[in-house]
């Protein structure tokens, strides 16, 4: 009785399948440094924006206080982790300490505001997180101010840790990666994304993610079939902060440093809209594609553009325009072409198409 | 007679100085349909607000089966079995026609908080959907989105929704409105269906007349907010009172 799928939500997902294995192996795929930074950001990326998308794609709820919780879960690692020295233990307290206070914001600011207009919500939400990003340079003793916090990551993440050795008691290598502590790190960062994007893919999909459709879709008529929309939306952001401010504690674990830029300014909420626009809202798969997609612009744009200058480097006037200067210029142009021929995003323009009958 | 399923008493709401609902006290019973008639700008849809919930009085009560829910959210209403349909049609749009009607019958059921089970676990919830798909002859729209719908499908989504509610009291507002001929019957023949069940109370808000002769056991007329006459259709509408107001003449003669 159900529909089929269309050809264009199996590509989607056939893509995603796709992100999926190469993240699984990107330590075996690309084995140089840079590659597995990007890896790692983009898995918690793609956490992080999921956790977004359940807001303003599934719910309807327009928030700009996002990286405020993933903050919270990023320092309460880091400054315990600073305190109390390398160990599991801080990193679990410092994860449930982001939690805690995630919770209690999202509760405030849901119960206060989510009954109000939207624009009214998300001014408070941005009044939220500003006074998050003072108070992080404020606080220096404890958050390190601007400079932010450097520390070290549990024994088992560090570079010199031997996770598998061979028979002469050196670290062993399969298929010329070395198993050491780095490995570690990255499939922690990996397998805790995975089981948190898993739970999103299992929340959406069950009867609470149609409720919060239905909110999205009508407000006013989801309250009169039954559903107390308030204790919906004030349910869902609290999920949405927990599972951002998680991604903020495996992120400050993998960079062991935390600092405003890395985890609270604003301009990691513009690239968490961005991601959300450009890979498609409503759908899980949207965030996959828009995190990966943009993670890895930002990083190779511009080597991209320094080769291809070189390459067109007898041409006259082109060199100029593809100078890796530009790259951000460049960046912007895909953004508007992105958005103009998939105005669903990626994810949700190419799930319409393709229609079987 | 039966005990009131329904009563509002004194049932008033003021925006600023105006008064659009003025002291109206009514009872409804199970088993009956009673039609609420009235000019343009009478009170009819803001009288069914302040009973559904949409909007709350300013003073006075609402009664349901003894529970006062005069200050209660919608939701909460509609637990207490009160169910509502829109004069304009208020669907949830880009969502397909079965699981408009599935989110109707998932919020009767309760299960608004199942979180970690797919959808499709809950086979009985689709189960019901379809049945209610099926007496409002929607089931070959089943998977289109709502919004796609012709419109006189789309006051049926809107019947059906209700239906699916499961509510002890159904409200109408205008549920042929913009229909046309051919498929007006259709509607009304489904809302003469549930006075079957003499459980259920049935309030309706209705203009033409013809529906009000056929479907009618109660006449309530609303006036510039107030009850003005309540009782027998035939009665009520022969009054020279409320020949007045539909000719527009009590303007006049106050």
């Amino acid at each position: 009785m159900s529909m089929k799928p269309t050809y264009g939500s199996i590509g989607v997902k056939l893509v995603v399948l796709l992100i999926a294995a190469a993240l699984l192996f990107a330590p075996f795929l690309f084995q140089d440094v840079r590659s597995i930074e990007v890896a790692a950001r983009i898995c918690i990326f793609i956490v992080l924006v999921a956790s977004y998308d359940l807001l303003i794609g599934y719910t309807g709820i327009v928030s700009f206080a996002h990286t405020m919780f993933f903050g919270f879960g990023a320092y309460g690692a880091a400054i315990l982790l600073k305190q109390m020295g390398p160990g599991w233990a801080p990193v679990v307290l410092g994860g449930l300490a982001g939690i805690a206070l995630s919770l209690v914001i999202a509760v405030a600011i849901g119960l206060l505001s989510l009954r109000v207009k939207a624009i009214f919500f998300a001014m408070i939400t941005l009044a939220a997180a500003s006074v998050a990003l003072v108070l992080a340079s404020q606080l220096s003793h404890l958050t390190g101010g601007e400079d932010g916090i450097t520390y070290s990551a549990p024994d088992l993440f560090k570079p010199a840790t031997k996770l598998l050795v061979d028979a002469e008691g050196k670290v062993l290598k399969i298929a010329g990666v070395r198993m050491n502590g780095k490995i570690a790190a990255y499939y922690f960062v990996f397998l805790s994304s995975a089981v948190l994007f898993g739970l999103m893919l299992r929340l959406v999909g069950s009867p609470l993610g149609t409720v919060l459709k239905a909110i999205r879709e009508n407000e006013a008529r989801a309250e009169a079939i039954g559903y107390r929309v308030v204790a919906y939306r004030t349910f869902v952001f609290c999920i949405s902060a927990v599972v951002a401010s998680l991604a903020g504690t495996i992120y400050a674990v993998w960079l062991k440093y935390t600092g405003p830029e890395t985890a609270l300014s604003f301009d990691i909420m513009i690239d968490i809209l961005l991601m959300v626009v450009i890979g498609g809202m409503g759908t899980m798969w949207g965030p996959v594609i828009g995190a990966t997609l943009l993670v890895i612009a930002q990083y190779y744009l511009r080597d991209l553009m320094g080769a291809a200058a070189e390459a067109v480097s007898s041409v006259p006037l082109l060199p100029e325009l593809l100078n890796p200067d530009r790259w951000l210029f460049w960046l912007g142009i895909l953004f508007i072409l992105l958005v103009y021929f998939f105005p669903k995003g990626i994810a949700g323009t190419a799930m319409e198409k393709g229609v079987r009958q | 007679m039966t005990q009131p399923s329904l009563i509002t008493r004194d049932l008033t709401i003021r925006f600023g100085g105006h008064v659009a609902v003025n002291a109206v006290s009514c009872a409804f019973h199970p088993g009956e349909l009673t039609v609420i008639v009235g000019p343009n700008g009478a009170g009819k849809t803001t009288y069914f607000n302040l009973i559904s919930g949409q909007l709350t009085a300013s003073s006075g009560q609402v009664i349901k089966d003894g529970v006062e829910l005069t200050k209660m959210a919608p939701s909460g209403r509609a637990h207490h079995g009160i169910g509502r349909a829109f004069q304009l049609t208020n669907l949830f749009p880009a969502l397909s026609v079965l699981e408009n009607i599935r989110l109707a019958v998932q919020a009767r059921a309760g299960m608004g908080w199942r979180l970690l089970r797919p959808v499709s676990h809950f086979r009985a919830l689709t189960e019901k959907a379809e049945h209610y798909l099926e007496a409002t002859r929607l089931t070959a729209r089943a998977h289109q989105p709502a919004a796609l719908l012709p419109h006189g499908d789309q006051r049926k989504l809107e019947v059906a929704l209700l239906m699916a509610m499961e509510p002890d009291i159904y409200m109408f507002d205008e549920p042929t409105a913009g229909m046309s001929l051919d498929h007006a019957p259709e509607v009304l023949e489904l809302i003469a269906g549930l006075k079957r069940d003499t459980s259920k109370t049935v309030l309706l808000v209705e203009h033409k007349m013809e529906v009000v002769r056929a479907l009618a056991d109660r006449i309530i007329v609303l006036h510039n907010g107030e009850l003005l006459a309540s009782g027998d259709p035939a009665e009520v509408m022969a009054s020279q009172l409320v020949r007045d107001v539909y000719l527009g003449k009590s303007e006049d003669a106050a």
